[in-house]
């Protein structure tokens, strides 16, 4: 196998982010797992408000806590000819999946993995959760997780496309799939500016592929609790922070892509990102009780007729301005 | 050595879980043993510095398994095929045409003369992969694309029971298509 080595790694030529010790995706999980924190307290509080008065046992910012230690004492909830197998390896994979979406994404100057292709790999590692969710609500060999899992792949067939155009446009405007690269050619004015429809579009997919929101409906009540509704114990645990984690992993990824990066005043260029990664997960995580959801037997209208549309006039003008720019 | 361990050890990976997409009894592990045996491939294309085209052939046949799986549940065998199933079927025929097959590409692989490697590989090897396949036929690949798309539009619309004239009523003057399946625009 001396041909590997032979093939030098093209690697990024000149690319703007250095590469730190393997040993700091550690800390990268770290962060992703401080802000999975911060959107389940901050989830809790709102939950907390909007429902007014205290719930059962603990409620409020503290409610993640209090949910921690009782699913971890739950007893594990089995299935006659459950697929155990496929329903592990879909739950457990959500918070895989947004461990190795952090991996791409620079904080300030540093990364883990400087891959010339971040945002196909991002793109990748979003269509995962396809495979993940659905696989959830298949192992269970239960009726009402099976629908949920099939409520997931209807609303995918619309959300996704409109998603991939959207990571288009600033490829397209950096002339790089380098998520570093796409971060600094935003030298004062944002991406988020001057392609608001990509942006847009790109955080109702991050709401989409943590089922999040609107995008609910696989895990809906209506179908006793769908994808998750033969999860119990640490099982259903390690699903929900798959996707809190997921979430924060989406909101992590627009602050390179759309927000500028690292770029602000004053403050360094990592206390820049974690700032507008906090933002950005605020607005989601406060969102979530903001949006009607979307029937998954009509989204699919509402992404090609609508979403998709708008995305690809928005990849039109970015692309026509680019080549006006060059 | 690391990276040779890994590339061996993902080409083992592809193949076993290629051969379990016969050997295991649901459509869902079958479905999703050959999604892994692809991420597996797409793994060693990253090795080989082709960066694109690995990561592309992840996210293509993962999206193409969840959907695959979709149908493969709704139309194969006993419907639905939520229950154990065989995935094999016309096991004589099938075993004559692989051992045949197996001996005509290794007897292939034997014989042939493989010519040495002249020169080492370009900076960048996607680029030159992409000019090597589409480089001096741009134009063959332009025109074939939507005749491709067009091909499909075709079918579907030959096989899809419904014309525009139960959508639009005979003289095509409704304004509002009668669908069973209402849309989520207004329609």
């Amino acid at each position: 196998m001396g041909e590997l080595a032979l093939v030098q790694s093209p690697g990024v030529p000149d690319s703007p982010v250095v590469t730190v010790a393997p040993g700091w995706a550690l800390g990268a999980v770290a962060i992703l797992g401080a802000l999975v924190l911060v959107a389940g307290m901050l989830d809790g509080a709102l939950s907390a408000r909007s429902g007014g008065g205290p719930g059962v046992g603990a409620s409020g910012a503290a409610r993640p806590f209090g949910e921690a230690a009782r699913l971890m004492r739950q007893r594990r909830r089995t299935t006659v000819q459950a697929d155990t197998l496929l329903w592990r390896v879909g739950g457990a994979g959500l918070v895989v999946t947004a461990a190795l979406m952090v991996a791409v994404i620079p904080l300030g100057r540093w990364t883990i993995f400087d891959l010339g292709v971040g945002v196909m790999w991002f793109n990748a590692m979003d269509v995962l959760v396809w495979a993940l969710v659905w696989l959830t609500g298949w192992g269970a060999n239960s009726v009402h997780s099976l629908v949920g899992g099939y409520r997931f792949l209807a609303h995918g067939l619309g959300y996704e496309l409109p998603l991939m155009f959207a990571l288009v446009a600033p490829a397209i405007a950096a002339e790089s799939l380098n998520v570093g690269t796409v971060a600094a050619v935003q030298d004062g004015l944002w991406f988020a500016v001057w392609m608001p429809v990509a942006f847009l579009v790109y955080l109702l997919g991050v709401a989409a592929f943590s089922v999040w929101g609107p995008f609910a409906p696989a895990l809906g009540s209506d179908i006793a609790g769908g994808v998750r509704a033969e999860l119990s114990g640490v099982d259903g645990l390690v699903f929900e922070t798959g996707r809190y984690a997921l979430l924060a992993a989406g909101a992590a990824f627009s602050v390179p892509m759309f927000l500028g990066g690292g770029a602000g005043p004053l403050l360094p260029d990592w206390a820049w990102v974690v700032v507008k990664m906090l933002a950005v997960l605020s607005l989601l995580v406060w969102l979530r009780r903001r949006l009607p959801a979307f029937r998954p037997d009509t989204f699919m209208e509402v992404g090609w007729m609508v979403l998709l549309p708008a995305v690809l006039v928005q990849d039109l003008l970015v692309a026509v301005i680019a080549v006006w720019r060059a | 050595m690391v990276a040779d361990i890994a590339f061996w050890g993902l080409g083992l990976v592809a193949v076993i879980s290629g051969a379990a997409v016969f050997y295991v009894d649901s459509m869902a592990r079958a479905t999703y043993a050959l999604a892994l045996s692809f991420v597996a491939v797409g793994l060693q294309v990253l090795f080989l510095q082709q960066n694109y085209v690995g990561v592309v052939t992840i996210l293509m046949m993962v999206m193409e398994m969840a959907i695959m799986a979709v149908y493969m549940v709704m139309f194969m065998g006993m419907n639905p095929a939520l229950t154990p199933m065989s995935m094999v079927h016309s096991n004589r025929t099938a075993v004559a045409t692989a051992v045949l097959t197996f001996l005509v590409l290794a007897a292939g692989i034997l014989l042939v003369d493989w010519p040495t490697r002249r020169g080492s590989p370009p900076p960048e090897v996607t680029v030159s992969l992409g000019e090597a396949l589409m480089g001096p036929k741009m134009l063959v690949m332009a025109v074939i694309s939507p005749v491709m798309v067009a091909t499909i539009v075709a079918g579907v619309v030959l096989a899809a029971h419904r014309t525009r004239y139960d959508r639009f009523g005979d003289d095509l003057k409704q304004r509002t298509p009668e669908d069973p399946q209402r849309g989520g625009v207004g329609r």
